[in-house]
């Protein structure tokens, strides 16, 4: 809670105003404020088609907004290219796990690197000191964000394509990629869905060690509310675009318009 | 957690005694499939028949005086059906039932009734006069196909031919996997040195041992019977002998890792470049001329190896920049180039077809690269032609000749020392090689680099690439680029070797030959498109250029259209593929092996419980 209070005096990382994305004649993201501030993890929870994955999208330049502005560290975004966004500093993962997948595990961190490197073809083809320091640095650094996870992407595990890992692991794969962007925020979309209780667990530490030992601020899209209650800062609740309530996890999960929101569906035809 | 097993791994299978493989029954099943294998094979053939192929290759024999390319070309389907009619398909759980006389039989019978069809069309050409609809149908195809004798003796000869090849390719399934080898061994070989007999001669006659070939070689083409027996006999008792070592070797080096992986390849890189180097002093024109025109090829397909291998952007204009690369060699070295003519020296020449080609790759490519799958390869197809017509115009026929091209176009220059032009196929083929040994070393440096995971990238996932950073306009643009410059070497060259060029040197065909070589060969892999290109350039010929099998001009095309497709539905990899194109199209097996893997390697105290592999 020091995070929010303490941050409510600096400027925020992120900030959206009046954000909206249309459609067609759907607003999925209606008139949308939102903060994130340095070193806070914020869940994003509602229901599905509430416009979480929407509001990714749309922060990470792969959707056009219809009206409202974007700024990350006090810079507008709009009109930037979603690779111009990520140099910047903000990262996300899939929530449809989008690895590359005939790439290999390292590969996959390494290429991810790229627009922290600057090496190109001319280094490449005269071999030259700087270009073989380089290489270096981005597999040290690729194997360095691999070992955050345990030894689970390790070893024998560099050199396999991605498509050959486990569920859960192209899921660990897909943040590894994200922090391989050097970012100052990343999104994580639905980061356990479909792993089982241990491994969720499991990773729901990893988000705390992501913000606590690598610094980023984290937004993550959430449905498991024990999740939600074990890493959020802040929890905004999101229905239909429009933010229905922020706050910490107890103010939240007791707010009448989010049980509403999530209950209500069915209590209104009844 | 306990293991889980693996989707269709059938222990029970597995722990239950093997029962003796029963004889196969024959069911109805198979009749159907004899049947409809017979009846595509005697379709196959009567259109083989029918393109003519068997009349034009007749000249070119074989093995004299018993087989001519052109009976060959017949001999083929009733074998392939033969024996594809004894395929089993594997089923987990279901026994395998061993191969027997049956398979012998039904090899027989189907092969029969495919060669069936020759001798309907024996008895349709003795009987009626189709010419007008079907322009090949002739008295020659008809005293062909009855080896000069009556209808009625084509018509059996033909069925016994069938039944005795399509027994031999059923037989193939009785032959133990070490007899097989030996038998295939034999075939390539025998056929090898038949097809590579102008090959042979030259390189002989340049090293002195025309006895040899004399000897080898009927004088009018084709192998002597008796030394095909020889042949047979030497190539079997090699395989027999050598091949399990062979493997071995390669076995060896395959598990090699590291510096010691690298330095046994540096030896085997050396290795061929020394053969390269050494081997046309010994070959005649004959020869060198083939090895400079694959060369050409392997340079062009190395090129759109770049932009359809490894970036993923499929380029069918590729011929744009070869065409780019000629015309702008040749109007700064020509004299008679029509209005500007420098006359530079071919080396200088070089810098601006590099500069030149780059800025009309870029021209080209900032508009087209912005689209993605069949847009831009339709937009790419467009391109290739405009360059082209550009060429052929009215408009710029004050500068390009229109029609007429550019002629008297002198040799490559190199430093004064020695002039390069097609009189001298051999200085055309070092001068081809060296620029693929550049092409070569850039593809390779490249994969390896940072620009070349963008590249692995964004063909994997265009969107993806862009959210982790990577500027995906920038880095398609920089492969089509290079590889419009690695085409136009390849066209400084040819314009220098052929002396002139014309528009329609420039094809859309010549695009799609490139593209053939580079699927045909392993996208993405070097190695692959060189093979690829001496396969299908050197042994059926280029879209101008002969091949070893000259007489196969004719029929080029649709042998490439045949190859392509038995290469995708046998071997989609290609020829010899690149490792990563392999893994992708063997997703579901490397997955359930790395799969069982982690099973043996992790413990499940990791927490990882093994989720079977989605998708
Ligand atoms: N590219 C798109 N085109 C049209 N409609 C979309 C698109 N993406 C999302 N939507 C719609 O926008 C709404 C919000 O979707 P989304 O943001 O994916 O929801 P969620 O909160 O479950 O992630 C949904 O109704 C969805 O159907
Ligand atoms: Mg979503």
């Amino acid at each position: 809670m020091t995070a929010t209070t303490a941050s409510a005096v600096t400027r925020p990382l992120l900030e959206t105003r009046k954000l909206s994305v249309d459609f067609g004649g759907l607003h999925a993201l209606d008139q949308l404020d939102l903060e994130v501030h340095e070193g806070e993890i914020v869940s994003v929870i509602g229901p599905n088609g509430a416009g979480k994955t929407t509001l990714f999208n749309a922060i990470t330049a792969t959707v056009a907004l219809s009206d409202g502005d974007i700024c990350f560290e006090g810079a507008s975004l709009l009109g930037l290219d979603p690779n111009r966004v990520t140099a910047r500093g903000i990262a996300r993962t899939f929530q449809n796990v989008r690895l590359f997948a005939n790439m290999t595990v390292l590969e996959n961190v390494m290429v991810s690197q790229h627009c922290r490197t600057r090496q190109h073809a001319f280094g490449a083809l005269f071999y030259t000191p700087s270009f073989r320091r380089e290489e270096a640095e981005i597999r040290e650094r690729a194997e360095k964000i691999l070992s955050f996870f345990g030894s689970r992407l390790m070893g024998y595990r560099f050199d396999q394509p991605a498509f050959t890992l486990s569920y859960a692991n192209r899921r660990r794969l897909e943040i590894a990629r994200a922090m391989a962007t050097q970012p100052k925020l990343i999104l994580l979309d639905e980061p356990v869905a479909g792993m089982n209780p241990v491994e969720s667990a499991e990773l729901t530490g990893l988000i705390g060690r992501l913000r606590d030992e690598w610094g980023f601020a984290i937004v993550v899209i959430e449905h498991h509310m024990d999740v939600v209650r074990e890493v959020s800062d802040r929890v905004v609740v999101l229905d239909h675009g429009t933010k229905i309530a922020e706050g910490d996890y107890e103010e939240v999960s007791n707010d009448p318009t989010v049980i509403e929101a999530y209950l209500g569906h069915g209590t209104e035809t009844t | 957690m306990t293991a889980v097993m693996p989707p269709g791994t059938a222990t029970a299978a597995a722990a239950a005694p093997v029962p003796p493989a029963p004889t196969r029954p024959v069911l109805a099943r198979d009749w159907r499939r004899l049947a409809r294998m017979a009846a595509v094979g005697a379709v196959a053939q009567i259109f083989i028949a029918l393109s003519n192929m068997p009349v034009r290759l007749d000249e070119r024999v074989v093995v004299k005086p018993v087989l001519s390319l052109g009976y060959l070309t017949l001999l083929i389907v009733p074998f392939a059906a033969g024996h594809r009619v004894g395929h089993q398909i594997k089923r987990e759980g279901t026994p395998v039932h061993a191969a027997g006389a049956h398979e012998v039989a039904g090899g027989a019978a189907c092969g029969a009734l495919a060669a069936g069809g020759l001798s309907l069309l024996a008895v349709l050409l003795a009987n009626f006069d189709l010419r007008e609809p079907l322009v090949n149908w002739s008295p020659m195809l008809a005293e062909l196909l009855a080896f000069g004798n009556s209808t009625s003796f084509a018509v059996v000869i033909w069925l016994l031919i069938g039944a005795a090849v399509g027994a031999s390719g059923g037989l193939m399934r009785l032959l133990g996997p070490r007899t097989r080898r030996a038998a295939v061994t034999i075939a390539i070989t025998v056929a090898g040195v038949a097809v590579m007999e102008p090959l042979v001669v030259d390189l002989a006659e340049g090293m002195g041992l025309e006895a040899l070939t004399d000897r080898l070689y009927a004088r009018r083409g084709g192998l002597e019977w008796v030394s095909a027996l020889v042949l047979a006999a030497v190539a079997g008792i090699l395989a027999v002998l050598g091949r399990g070592r062979l493997r071995e070797a390669r076995n060896r080096i395959a598990v090699q890792e590291g510096a010691k992986r690298t330095r046994t390849n540096f030896g085997l890189i050396l290795l061929t470049g020394a053969a390269l180097v050494i081997l046309p002093l010994f070959a005649g024109k004959l020869t060198n001329e083939l090895l400079a025109n694959v060369g050409l090829f392997v340079l062009l397909a190395l090129g759109l190896n770049i932009v359809v291998g490894l970036a993923g952007i499929l380029d069918l204009g590729y011929v744009a920049f070869f065409a780019v690369g000629s015309y702008t060699a040749a109007v700064l070295t020509a004299a008679t180039s029509p209005r500007i003519h420098p006359e530079m020296p071919w080396l200088v020449a070089l810098i601006f077809v590099v500069v030149i080609t780059g800025l009309v790759g870029l021209f080209i490519g900032a508009p087209v690269i912005r689209m993605r799958g069949d847009y831009l390869a339709i937009v790419t197809l467009g391109f290739g032609e405009i360059i082209r017509l550009l060429f052929l115009s009215d408009w710029l026929s004050g500068t390009f000749g229109g029609s007429q091209g550019i002629t008297k176009i002198p040799g490559a220059g190199i430093f004064g020392l020695t002039s390069v032009a097609g009189t001298d196929p051999r200085r055309v083929f070092y001068l081809v090689l060296a620029f693929c040994a550049i092409a070569i070393y850039v593809s390779w440096r490249l994969e390896r680099s940072r620009l070349g995971r963008a590249w692995m990238a964004v063909r994997e996932d265009e969107t993806v690439a862009e959210a982790m950073g990577i500027n995906t306009v920038n880095v398609k643009l920089l492969a089509f680029v290079v590889g419009a410059i690695l085409g136009s070497f390849s066209g400084a060259i040819f314009s220098a070797k052929v002396g002139s060029v014309f528009p329609n040197s420039f094809l859309i065909l010549v695009s799609i030959v490139i593209l053939v070589v580079v699927i045909f060969g392993g996208m993405g892999s070097i190695v692959g498109v060189i093979a690829g290109s001496a396969v299908l350039i050197g042994v059926l010929g280029g879209p101008k250029q002969p091949g070893l099998l000259a007489e196969f001009s004719e029929f080029k095309l649709l042998i490439y259209g045949a190859l392509l497709i038995w290469m995708m539905l046998a071997r989609p990899e290609g020829l010899i593929p690149s490792v990563r194109r392999s893994r992708e199209l063997h997703q579901e097996e490397m997955a359930q092996d790395a799969w069982l893997k982690g099973q043996v390697e992790d413990d499940t105290a990791n927490g990882d419980t093994a989720t079977a592999p989605a998708t």
